[in-house]
């Protein structure tokens, strides 16, 4: 009877491959989508968390009000006590300094003219006793010619910024700027190397330099704009974040100081946060869409598939199939075209996720004008959650649209059998 | 004939609701069928003839009155119960074959005796011996699609026969075949009806049909209008009646 079912369905291509292609290729691509999205999200996270959020970060909460404006008048003034106590108590993340300025950057020439100039954006990273960091920004990897800094006059150019002011390495630029306490500062510095991130908005106009270079650039010895904290497992977890910042808010901020110290999980600060709450319904409504126009497309097929299998039902009737058997066989088929398209689909999709995982794409292109801090090249990101977002419809949605449909073999009359086939 | 009748019909009648109360398809039936009879209910359309075989075939229950077929009454039977029977004594012949597509010739009829999960030697033997019967065995591969319309009631013929059902139930078999198709399937049933001792009730209001039939249940507007049992000689002679 197994055999007899099976060859019914493999002849009836309309029973079986139609079917079979909608859900694989649904299925294809709920998992594909779901490895893009996870992709996009994962690097979005990533991203910002390596060069602008942390995990957490501290800032005072004035800086944090401004923060747009760069303001380095309004950063942390003595970090390393609040850092040894961080370290102490919160061992599960790491924790590091960074300062964020912005100054003019001068190009002179042999006889100290300015041969160009231009604003630049700043970014001072503890590169000479925290080894974390330099993994963390992917910097050996960045780097597209020179070394990294090793002394406290060297400082690394983003590639498009040194071709626009025509450098080569080794040559000297001037930070000018301001101080934290609003006099001029200007220093001296030789080029080491230059950086491509993939990040649009670091590579147009940014430089790295030591923690120690800017420090003294700004006159902030021992302080910094910000502390980052890492979770040492690399994945940001949220809940985690929101009562770590919590509990540290509650210690430390004061209504009256607004040098007081302030922690923010990532996904409070920028508007990763809105991203990622964007990105949680993005794919709620995408599975749901998928899971409906799935089950109405096969509900359809499969009263279509009833209609033609009219006759095929009433003479298993007549001959003295039981109702209950011939519905379960019913049912049956659908799951083994439920089971087949969804892992068909499945792989399909995943295959496809895993090669933009490691192939990757760049629409930096795309992204020309953008601050937003975000990778210009696209990975997605294959997990098992994405195998199964497309598995359970693509096995579901076929067991759906048979089961309501297939209820008609329970209203056919037996009393009508001889007039039906006699049509 | 001492065994006992196939078919019992005590005071049958089957109401349809209709509009203006309800309309009676079948009165007052009173039938007894025996054992390998070739027989069958004769009358125009509208007389009730599929009403009357649906019954008995239990796809269907009487308004009042009792049924008994091989011993069983059909009006106390649930679905599965009425399958049951189906599966086990009765085979059915439409007037439009109703062959399954898909399907080849051999899985047609194998089909019943999948649903009786009978061993597939067997299956197999039971298959090609019907098949053989009804002179179809060297198309056993073939598709319905690619057999003529008198092939095609040959095989529901041999669908019908092939788990040699106590009791084959026909309705209008030859409605949509010539008049020489319609004679070689009436002939192989007739061999089969002799050769295997199976009964056969047939619903027809067609005379190559009823010049076959030994028993002419003649149905007018639901009732039993005539029953005449006719004499081999009648029958080989091929006389038409004339029942309307
Ligand atoms: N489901 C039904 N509802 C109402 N009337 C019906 C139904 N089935 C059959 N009839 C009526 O019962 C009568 C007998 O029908 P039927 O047994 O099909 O006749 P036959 O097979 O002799 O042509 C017809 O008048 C038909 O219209
Ligand atoms: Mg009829």
């Amino acid at each position: 009877m197994i055999r007899f079912l099976m060859l019914g369905l493999l002849r009836d291509r309309s029973r079986s491959l139609f079917p079979l292609l909608t859900v694989a290729a649904g299925v294809a691509i709920t998992v594909f989508m779901f490895c893009f999205m996870s992709g996009i999200k994962g690097d979005a996270i990533r991203d910002s968390a390596a060069f602008q959020t942390g995990h957490v970060r501290i800032t005072t909460a004035a800086y944090h009000q401004l923060e747009h404006q760069l303001p380095v008048d309004l950063a942390l003034l003595e970090t390393s006590e609040l850092l040894s106590q961080l370290r102490a108590t919160e061992p599960e993340l790491s924790w590091t300094p960074r300062i964020r300025f912005g100054c003019l950057l001068d190009v002179p020439d042999a006889s100290g003219e300015t041969r160009s100039q231009g604003p630049a954006l700043g970014m001072a990273v503890d590169l000479r006793t925290d080894r974390a960091e330099i993994e963390r920004l992917h910097l050996e990897q960045a780097l597209t010619s020179g070394i990294l800094p090793v002394l406290p006059d060297e400082i690394l150019l983003s590639q498009q910024m040194a071709t626009q002011l025509e450098l080569q390495l080794g040559d000297t630029v001037t930070l000018i700027g301001g101080t934290v306490y609003g006099s001029t500062s200007m220093v001296n510095l030789r080029l080491c190397g230059t950086l491509r991130f993939g990040i649009t908005a670091i590579d147009r106009g940014g430089f790295l330099v030591d923690l120690a270079t800017a420090r003294s650039f700004l006159d902030l010895e021992g302080g910094a704009t910000e502390i980052l904290g890492y979770f040492r497992s690399d994945f940001y977890d949220m809940n985690q974040a929101d009562l770590l910042a919590t509990d540290f808010n509650n210690r430390f901020q004061d209504e009256q100081e607004e040098f007081a110290p302030l922690m923010l999980p990532l996904h409070r600060q920028s508007s990763l946060g809105e991203l990622l709450e964007l990105w949680g319904y993005f794919s709620t409504i995408l599975i749901a869409i998928f899971v409906f126009v799935m089950s109405i497309v096969l509900w359809n097929s499969g009263l279509m598939g009833s209609l033609r299998r009219y006759g095929e039902i009433g003479i298993r009737l007549a001959f003295g199939e039981n109702k209950h058997h011939l519905y379960r066989t019913l049912l049956y088929e659908s799951v083994l075209i439920g089971l087949t398209g969804s892992l068909i689909g499945g792989a399909i999709g995943l295959t496809l996720g895993a090669w933009l995982q490691y192939q990757g794409l760049d629409y930096g292109f795309a992204f020309k004008n953008t601050s937003m801090i975000m990778s210009s090249v696209i990975r997605a990101q294959v997990s098992p959650a994405a195998f199964f977002i497309g598995f359970v419809p693509g096995l579901l949605s076929p067991l759906l649209g048979t089961l309501i449909s297939g209820l008609a073999v329970y209203r056919r009359q037996t009393a009508q059998l001889f007039k039906e086939l006699e049509v | 004939m001492t065994a006992e009748p196939v078919i019992v019909i005590n005071g049958v009648s089957r109401l349809y609701p209709v509009s203006s109360g309800s309309f009676a398809a079948l009165s007052d039936i009173e039938l007894t069928i025996a054992a390998g009879e070739f027989s069958g209910l004769v009358g125009p359309s509208g007389s009730g003839k599929t009403t009357l075989l649906n019954l008995i075939g239990s796809l269907d229950a009487p308004t009042s009155g009792e049924i008994i077929v091989l011993g069983q009454k059909v009006q106390e039977l649930d679905a599965r119960g009425a399958a049951r029977l189906r599966r086990d004594q009765l085979g059915f012949i439409f007037q439009t074959y109703n062959l399954l597509p898909v399907y080849t010739v051999f899985e047609n009829v194998e089909f019943p005796l999948l649903l009786l999960q009978m061993e597939r030697q067997k299956r197999r033997d039971a298959v090609m011996d019907i098949l053989e019967r009804v002179g179809l065995a060297d198309r056993a591969g073939s598709r319905p699609a690619q057999l003529s319309g008198g092939e095609c009631q040959r095989v529901a013929i041999a669908r019908a026969m092939v788990k040699h059902p106590s009791l084959v139930l026909a309705d209008e078999p030859t409605a949509n075949l010539d008049a020489d198709n319609s004679h070689r399937i009436l002939q192989t049933m007739l061999t089969l009806n002799r050769d295997l001792g199976t009964t056969f009730l047939f619903a027809t209001h067609d005379d190559k049909v009823i010049q076959y039939l030994r028993r002419v249940i003649v149905l007018f507007d639901g009732r039993i209008a005539q029953d005449e049992v006719r004499d081999e000689t009648a029958v080989s002679a091929g006389t038409p009646g004339g029942y309307f």
